[in-house]
Formats: C-alpha cells, sequence, structure tokens
C-alpha cells in the first residue's frame, strides 16, 4: 500500500503520546483536520497492511517491578529455524532481529521480576546449549524511538 | 508497582487500544469497570511511569526505511557519558545505551541505533557517529538487522 500526505501526517502525529481521554481520537482528528470516521478508517487499514505494528499503551516493565535486557547468541547458520522457533516460544521475548554478525539473534526479554532475566536466558541457554549474553542498560540516553514517515 | 486491577487493565491493554471512537469505554466494559475509573488508573501509571506513553509503533520496513543499523562503539569509560548524551541526540539516533561489555568477545560499550533508506545512508550517519566520538573510541562495528523475527512488546504471564 502506498502511503498518501495524509497517512504520513497521521503517522507521525501517532508516534506522540495520545490524550488520555473519553475520545482521543476525536481530538487527533480535529488537530489533523478530518473526521474522526476517516481517520480511525485510515489507522484501521494501516494497521491491517502492517505498516504500523501496534497501536496503545507502551509499558515499561521496570516501572511495574521487571525489567528489560538486550540478548544476543551466536547460532551456526544450518540451525537458525530450528532455535528460532524455541527461543521465540518463550513469552518473555518481546523483540527478536536476526543481525549480521557472529552474534547472529539479537533479542530483549521483558519479565516481570529483575531475576526473572537471568532464569529466562539461563533456560534458553540451557535448551538451546548455546550461550547467552546478556546487555542490560546502565545508561539511557534517548528514548524518543520516532521515524518520520 | 501495580496491584491486581492495574494488572488487568495491562492484560486487556497489552494487545493495543481498540481503533474505536470511544477505546476506553469499550475497555472497561470488557473488563467490568466504569470508563472513568479506567482513566483515573491509566493516568495515575502514566504518572508513575508504568505507562510510557499512548503511540503507534510504526514497521520501518513497510515505511522505507529498510535499513537498520546497530552502531557499537568501544568507549572510554570516562567519556561515555557525555559521548552519550551527545550521540543520543542526534536526530537520527532511536536508541542510544551504555551497555557493559562482554570481553574478549564483545569489547562494546555504547549502543546506538540508526535507521535509514538504504545502508549508504546509514553509513554517512556511522561516520557522524565516528566524527564525534574521534580519539575517544577504540573500536566499533555496526550490524545490520537483516530480519524482524519477533515483535510483539511486553507480555504479562497470566496468573492463577
Amino acid at each position: 500500500m502506498t502511503l498518501d500526505e495524509t497517512d504520513r501526517e497521521i503517522l507521525n502525529r501517532m508516534q506522540d503520546d495520545l490524550p488520555l481521554v473519553s475520545h482521543p481520537y476525536a481530538v487527533i482528528a480535529e488537530e489533523l483536520g478530518i473526521p474522526e470516521n476517516e481517520l480511525l478508517d485510515r489507522l484501521n487499514r494501516m494497521k491491517d497492511k502492517r505498516i504500523i505494528t501496534r497501536f496503545g499503551p507502551f509499558f515499561d516493565a521496570a516501572a511495574m517491578g521487571g525489567a528489560f535486557c538486550l540478548c544476543a547468541m551466536a547460532i551456526p547458520p544450518e540451525d537458525f529455524e530450528t532455535v528460532l522457533t524455541k527461543v521465540n516460544e518463550h513469552p518473555e521475548v518481546a523483540h527478536n532481529y536476526q543481525r549480521t554478525h557472529r552474534l547472529n539473534m539479537w533479542f530483549v526479554l521483558a519479565t516481570e521480576t529483575p531475576e526473572g532475566i537471568k532464569a529466562t536466558a539461563d533456560a534458553i541457554e540451557w535448551e538451546m546449549g548455546i550461550e547467552v549474553l546478556c546487555f542490560p542498560k546502565l545508561q539511557e540516553f534517548f528514548i524518543g524511538f520516532r521515524v518520520a514517515a | 508497582m501495580i496491584d491486581a486491577k492495574d494488572r488487568e487493565i495491562i492484560e486487556a491493554l497489552q494487545g493495543g487500544l481498540p481503533l474505536v471512537s470511544s477505546p476506553y469505554a469499550k475497555v472497561a466494559a470488557d473488563l467490568g469497570l466504569d470508563e472513568d475509573d479506567l482513566l483515573f488508573r491509566l493516568a495515575d501509571m502514566k504518572s508513575r511511569g508504568v505507562i510510557r506513553r499512548i503511540a503507534a509503533a510504526p514497521n520501518h520496513y513497510k515505511l522505507g526505511m529498510t535499513s537498520n543499523g546497530m552502531t557499537v562503539w568501544d568507549v572510554e569509560d570516562r567519556y561515555v557519558a557525555a559521548l552519550g548524551a551527545h550521540i543520543g541526540a542526534l536526530p537520527f539516533v532511536t536508541h542510544c545505551y551504555e551497555r557493559p561489555r562482554a570481553l574478549p568477545d564483545w569489547p562494546y560499550n555504547l549502543f546506538a541505533m540508526v535507521h535509514g533508506k538504504d545502508r549508504d545512508e546509514v553509513e554517512e550517519k556511522r561516520a557522524q557517529i565516528t566524527a564525534i566520538l574521534g580519539g575517544a573510541c577504540r573500536a566499533k562495528d555496526i550490524l545490520y538487522s537483516t530480519r524482524i523475527l519477533k515483535k510483539t512488546g511486553l507480555r504479562l504471564k497470566k496468573k492463577g
């Protein structure tokens, strides 16, 4: 699907925080100068087409008493698909990317307790027989994560 | 920290907010709550940082940002705070963290995610970071993502 100017404006706006009110889409529609039902139609279409992967609250596991951690594994290429299936079966694996490096699988664990990170990493390591390196954040320098559409 | 009711709300919303005119009324009805009570609890969770924001997560690939490079740097520890703040403020860097090294295999302690239309654009941005880090950077690498293997966000386990 190709995005028109209105879709792009919507995508840019929707990456910023939505007001916590009863009719949030009506507020955004008014800001953008389009009817609310058009905004909802376009959002539904972009979600169906996977241009928007998710829309809703972003939760911070750490603020709930849990934790996030970036982890990496060096998987032999011939075993990659098998290991992938098993790693992804763990619900604690929130994101997972294949990358160009000997450490070729990079995933984020999100757990409800800080101890859950090590427990899950250990479980994956034991299950796969491949070392799981953990790279917890020590300092965060920016959390914007906004991309111009 | 979250109580049992917050937890039910998080479970109901972790898949996303409904794209309907009154999304909170719909979620509240499903949970057997008043809409006002739900909005109050969400505002409270936001003030405590449990909810960072309510927004869309775009698919970079489908937006034409098909090149995604995780740039990694071995920066002298005493400079990493100042230089990290500088790199994190660059408009094309979407995430920037200091993380522990995993020696001897992994000497890098600064991670900065860079997106671009192609690898040339990512390399051009990476060169800007190289210039900023200067002599404080002892080694560097870039890991391009070749495939999204999973992207679900946080999932709470059902309790009970």
